[in-house]
């Protein structure tokens, strides 16, 4: 493929790169740009963190999993570029250096990158801003101490003007040969690209893909990445339902549904990280059919349904239908998601995601209840669950047993005991059998008590 | 003076603008060579067939070697010779290196080491702390047993007893940085090795013996790591020798580094032990007899196993005076990754183990478990004399194994002074005569308000159904020194420029611990000048020869007290020619200025006339630690020169649904002696706190009951993220004087803060026994599962 970017403001053309190459592995590797870190080569730990710029703004990317066909127009800013064109160190830079924010200064470049992307989008969100950003060393208090320091300078001049000078994008590539990859420009020429193709491996946000070549080294036959598909992102809202596109962001289903569902949008926050959740789409944590996505079992709760097309044809499903079995969709060869639709509703959901870690973990169990209620009775359950079986799925036991029955701890305490009929959860790494279990049904618990106003969440307990 | 000053780490402005080079991003010549393992899916067995044809035929493979092809068996062990770099036949854990891939890039090595076949018959593979006890499958022929008093006896008098059981996970290093090292081939079969270590004359020790040359034929270089922790004290010796094996066959620089995958599955981790009580106890909670049972699970090869043991022995006591104890441990093998030092190297898990018996104690008796500490403290105590005087050492000889290494074997020393009798003694015999334990934890509770927020605890906790709170004080005595007595030695080599500019070099390797400008300020402090006109350089095994590994927190106590001892000297030559010229011996160096009676010249006008004059302006120096002595047999005898103190009030919130929790408040009061630089030395603290807070809490390792490693990336194994840390954060310096005779009278700091991180175990232990009327016995790490179990304990 051949692609044109800008890197530290400088222009950047390649002809005929490898559509799997990394950022990363081009910038240490033949740009010699070394200040960029290898850490962990998966998106868990930041080392590799680049700030990529666009029409829709500047984002904190890990450019570990991220193939240079992705930047194909945009602006790469690494740690090289945020010093000024003088020499003067960025804000974030210094701060760093002032509160002893580096120790080891391994995981520094990275933090610095995700610091003034922060900076530059004025964030202050500090912990969440920078949950995708590991350090060994410091324990994070003096590197939190910098980024509150930052926080109060201004933004450099030579950050504040990126994206506006993006040079021409080179035109989408179109498959020249049967097996080149491709850059549709519309959700059109991708119907028909894959329609042609359908063993092609699609790209969204690269987030699982780029582990398929970093890690596991699987040959993905023909490619095509859909950044170019503006008409597969956004939200739209409507009198009756939020369609969200396919390619869609995580970040942007965050700050799209939290004016709806505040429990979700609380969720999304622990999804991944920023520059995760900066790549990756709600389209492809549907599509990928994992057990332990986060979105499809509080999709599922809300009733969502989703909008499959393959060539000019388009259907609609609920999405628990979708997912068939552990590795099994109902998608056919050459179709793709298009969009996912949420029905409008009083929210009554909750979202409960159990993780080792509360941050940047995937979930042992993640929990999503949303009930209806007239007066005192229970008149409708939706309830989902990650993690307890080998796809997103309902709990329909458990659903049963507490429709018709009062808003009591008792019938909270029937569902909690009906849910065993519902789950055959497993163990591994994660979480036990028994321990999935129990705190899935203390989940059903715990929505009773945090709907009746009981302190629940030990993130909101301050010192 | 630059002493004790706050000034940035040495590689602060490097490390931010992303110019602070590591060794992968040293540039190669043209032609460099990349290297890659292929490594056993399993954990025991014989190998019956190496099929390598595929990975021989993958693009890029320039050579594949095997175990036969290697010139020797190029052993990596750093200490029992039992690790041959590539499995000779017998596998012994799933990771084991069988062939290594030498190609033309990276990836290519990568890509063609996943492309083996490899058949294996598997035998049944010892995993479990108890499988390898029933098996007898242990290192030393029997159990290390360290006593004084007499436990059983006190026991069977004790007026109430309790028995109890602790597993603690192992940890996995999760420097920031994977291992690498790249080897370059130079003239006459020599070979210069960049290498991502602690220990650069292990590398040169191993590296030599591999390639079949002298050791002055082999030139390791370490300028920096990004994170050690322990994880690159005998770990980097596998990839250095890879590199240098393949470099001499080829001709061609050759380079590797580790993929996270490959480093966590390949590499060692903290020793998980299990750790068995039977305790005696007055009903104040006073400690009359203690037996403690160590199972330490070593993985399958010797590497630093047994002093890692030695320590968790001697920190079976931390803070406490116990009477009556006895302490065995048993050393066992198993078919994982060999365990390896990490920070605390042992002590940490023989600390939680009294830590856990002293909040079961206080949680059988209901009494505060703060106040059941306190009175099992050793006695503050101040020595007079600052040194004890002792014969020097006796020379101490290795008859096996790698003297320069913390897993060699000690001889046993012919005699142990006496300690007097008015002085309490550890469970090993040492007088402890630099106690502040109590002060120190009075001011803390202070600070921390500790008692106040104790009883809102109680009152917050009675008011919540679903989340508990608790809070735990608990102190750290670490002691200081190698428990290996030779080790305790540095070097350091230091030039003088005709302008007035310093070239420093020492045995210390830069890991992140702030090690090079600790030691900078030292050197600017002994010449006066500002820390500027000091120049660090990598670590060099051409410079300062035969040093020990930087660990064991001796980093700054060793090398700058070395440092000091060559600035000293060429100070001195400088001060004899100034004297004779002025006819004074008023000399004083400050502020960049040499003042000689009533006249005064630049250090640089100084530097210059002494090089005019045909002065030496070069001198290396040494040091050796005075007065440690002991037989770790017997565990008897002086080990440590001194004690780092410190203690942690840690506040938590759990959820009894699900066990999820974290950690509210932190306050820490910390031992560093006078400091030689604050900043860096409450950054350890901080860093330390939150890393052994890690290790008891979300850092679990998990190994499947095939015995291979499931949590081998960031995706699987949780070490504390941001958020992680304390919401509130407050960390202190005990500021007096160590009354050791140290270098500036500081103390060392790498290690000793890790511990202070047990404060949340406790913490945790305590807000658990709000839950239900019974014993939670929480065991590490306390995952939400493991706390969850707790609470399901307590109501049992």
């Amino acid at each position: 493929m051949d692609i044109t970017f800008l890197l530290n403001g400088e222009t950047v053309a390649l002809k005929g790169v490898s559509p799997t190459t990394t950022l990363l592995d081009w910038l240490r590797e033949d740009r010699h740009l070394t200040g960029t870190k290898e850490g962990c080569n998966e998106g868990d730990c930041g080392a590799c963190t680049v700030m990529v710029t666009d029409d829709s703004g500047s984002r904190a990317l890990n450019g570990c999993i991220l193939f240079l066909p992705q930047v194909n127009g945009t602006h790469v800013t690494t740690v090289e570029g945020l010093a000024a064109p003088d020499g003067k160190l960025h804000p974030a830079q210094q701060a760093m250096i002032d509160h002893h924010g580096s120790q080891c200064g391994f995981c520094t470049p990275g933090f610095v990158v995700s610091m003034a992307t922060a900076h530059l989008n004025g964030a202050t969100d500090h912990d969440t801003q920078l949950s995708g950003n590991l350090c060994r060393c410091t324990g994070y208090a003096p590197i939190i101490r910098a980024a509150e320091a930052t926080a109060s300078q201004p933004v450099p001049s030579h950050l504040l003007h990126l994206s506006s000078t993006i040079p021409g994008e080179s035109p989408p590539a179109t498959g020249a040969g049967p097996h080149s990859p491709v850059q549709p420009g519309s959700a059109d020429a991708l119907a028909a690209w894959y329609a042609q193709n359908p063993d092609a491996t699609l790209i969204a946000g690269a987030t699982d893909v780029g582990l398929w070549v970093t890690k596991q080294f699987r040959p993905l036959g023909p490619v095509a990445f859909l950044n170019r598909c503006a008409d597969l992102n956004g939200v739209t809202v409507t009198q009756d339902a939020l369609r969200i596109g396919a390619m869609t962001t995580l970040t942007e289903v965050e700050t799209a549904i939290a004016p709806y569902h505040p429990s979700f949008a609380a969720m999304i926050r622990r999804y991944g990280s920023v520059q995760v959740r900066n790549a990756a789409t709600i389209g492809g944590n549907i599509a990928n059919g994992s057990p332990i996505g986060d979105s499809p079992p509080a999709l599922i709760a809300l009733n969502a349904r989703l909008h499959l097309r393959h060539g000019d044809s388009r259907r609609s499903i609920p999405l628990e239908d979708f997912f068939i079995a552990y590795g099994k969709q109902d998608r056919a060869p050459g179709e793709f998601v298009e969009a996912i639709t949420v029905p409008r509703q009083p929210d009554s959901l909750r979202c409960y995601k159990l993780s080792k870690r509360f941050d940047q973990d995937i979930s042992a169990v993640c929990g999503c209840i949303s009930l209806t209620r007239e007066g005192g009775s229970i008149t409708g359950a939706r309830i989902a669950f990650g993690g307890m079986a080998g796809t997103p799925k309902r709990a329909a036991a458990a659903e049963a047993a507490l429709t018709g029955q009062p808003f009591t701890e008792d019938s909270f305490r029937a569902a909690m005991t009906a849910l065993q009929r519902d789950f055959e959860p497993l163990s591994d790494m994660r979480a036990s059998a028994a321990y999935r279990m129990q705190s899935a049904q203390n989940m059903l618990l715990r929505y009773f008590h945090d709907l009746s106003g009981t302190a629940t969440n030990v993130l909101e307990v301050t010192p | 003076m630059s002493i004790a000053k706050p000034l940035p780490h040495d590689g602060a402005t490097l490390h931010v603008t992303g110019a602070a080079r590591y060794t992968d991003d040293i540039p190669t010549p043209p032609g460099t060579l990349h290297i890659a393992f292929g490594t056993s899916p399993v954990a025991a067995g014989n190998i019956t067939t190496m099929n390598l044809d595929a990975v021989k035929n993958a693009p890029g493979v320039v050579h594949v070697l095997t175990a036969t092809d290697l010139p020797n068996d190029c052993d990596v062990s750093p200490s029992a010779h039992d690790e041959p770099l590539l499995a000779t036949g017998t596998v012994h854990y799933a990771g084991q290196p069988l062939f290594l891939v030498i190609a033309t890039s990276h990836l290519a090595a990568r890509f063609a080491a996943r492309q083996a076949r490899v058949e294996i018959a598997e035998t049944s593979p010892v995993l479990t702390i108890e499988d390898a006890f029933a098996a007898d499958a242990r290192f030393e022929d029997s159990p290390r047993i360290y006593q004084k008093g007499d436990a059983s006896k006190g026991l069977q008098s004790a007026r109430q007893t309790l028995t109890g059981s602790l597993f603690m996970g192992g940890q996995e290093h999760f420097y920031l940085e994977g291992q690498a090292a790249l080897a370059l081939p130079q003239e006459g079969g020599d070979m210069t090795v960049h290498s991502s270590t602690q220990h650069p004359t292990e590398i040169q020790h191993k590296v030599a013996h591999a390639i079949g040359r002298p050791m002055h034929a082999v030139r390791v270089e370490t300028r920096r790591m990004g994170g050690g922790f322990g994880g690159k004290e005998s770990q980097g010796n596998a990839l250095a020798v890879a590199c240098a094996v393949a470099a001499q066959l080829t001709g061609k620089p050759c380079k590797i580094r580790y993929d996270r995958d490959d480093d966590m599955i390949i590499t060692g981790k903290r020793h998980d032990f299990r750790i068995d009580y039977k305790v005696g106890f007055e009903p104040d909670g006073r400690i009359t007899a203690l037996e403690v049972t160590h199972y330490t699970r070593c993985g399958w090869a010797q590497d630093l196993s047994l002093p890692v043991a030695d320590r968790a022995m001697l920190h079976a006591d931390n803070a406490y005076n116990l009477d009556n104890i006895r302490i065995t441990s048993h050393r066992l093998r198993t078919n994982m990754q060999s365990a390896t030092a990490f920070r605390g190297f042992g002590g940490p898990q023989g600390m939680v183990g009294i830590e856990k018996i002293m909040d079961h104690v206080a949680q059988t008796l209901k009494l505060d478990p703060l106040e059941v500490r306190r009175r099992n403290y050793y006695a503050d105590r101040m020595p007079e004399d600052t040194a004890p005087a002792t014969p020097e050492p006796r020379p101490v000889r290795n008859a096996k194994g790698d003297s320069a290494s913390r897993g060699a074997e000690a001889a046993r020393p012919d005699q142990i002074p006496t300690p007097p009798e008015d002085v309490q003694t550890t469970p090993y015999h040492q007088p402890v005569t630099d106690c502040i334990i109590n002060a120190l934890t009075d001011r803390l509770s202070q600070m921390a308000d500790y008692a106040a927020r104790r009883a809102a605890i109680a009152k917050w906790n009675a008011a919540q159904p679903i989340l508990k709170r608790g809070i735990a004080l608990t102190p750290v005595k670490f002691g200081i020194s190698f428990t290996l007595t030779h080790l305790n030695q540095a070097g350091a080599l230091v030039h003088v420029y005709q302008d007035g500019s310093i070239h420093l070099n020492h045995g210390g390797t830069e890991m992140g611990q702030g090690l090079f400008q600790k030691v900078a300020q030292v050197a600017a402090a002994r010449f006066g000048v500002p820390v500027e006109a000091i120049k660090i350089t990598a670590t060099d095994t051409a410079k300062v020869p035969n040093t020990s590994a930087t660990a064991a927190s001796s980093g700054s106590d060793l090398n700058g007290m070395a440092v000091k001892n060559a600035c000293d000297e060429i100070r001195k030559r400088m001060e004899e020619l100034l004297a004779e010229f002025y006819q004074t011996r008023d000399i004083t160096f400050a502020d960049g200025m040499v003042r000689i009676g009533s006249q005064e010249i630049t250090f640089a006008q100084a530097a210059t006339s002494a090089y005019e004059n045909r002065v030496s302006l070069s001198a290396t120096g040494f040091y050796k630690t005075p007065d440690i002595e002991w037989d770790r047999i017997a565990g008897k005898g002086r080990p440590f020169f001194y004690f780092a103190y410190g203690a942690a009030c840690t506040e938590v919130v759990l959820d009894t649904l699900t066990g999820e929790n974290r950690i509210l408040r932190t306050d820490i009061l910390h031992d560093a002696g006078t400091s030689l630089n604050p900043a860096i030395d409450i950054g350890q603290i901080e860093g330390g706190f939150v890393q052994g807070a890690g290790w008891l809490t979300t850092e679990e390792l998990v190994w499947d009951d095939k015995g291979v490693l499931r949590t081998h990336a960031p995706s699987t194994y949780k070490i504390p993220a941001c958020s992680d840390r304390p919401d509130v954060f407050n960390v202190a310096l005990w500021d007096q004087p160590n009354p050791a005779q140290t270098i500036y009278r500081s103390k060392a700091v790498g290690e000793p803060p890790f511990m202070l991180g047990i404060s949340a175990f406790s913490a945790l232990s305590d807000a658990v026994a709000a839950c239900g009327p019974g014993y939670g016995d929480l065991q590490a790490p306390a995952t939400a599962e493991a706390v969850l179990a707790a609470i399901g304990r307590t109501r049992a």
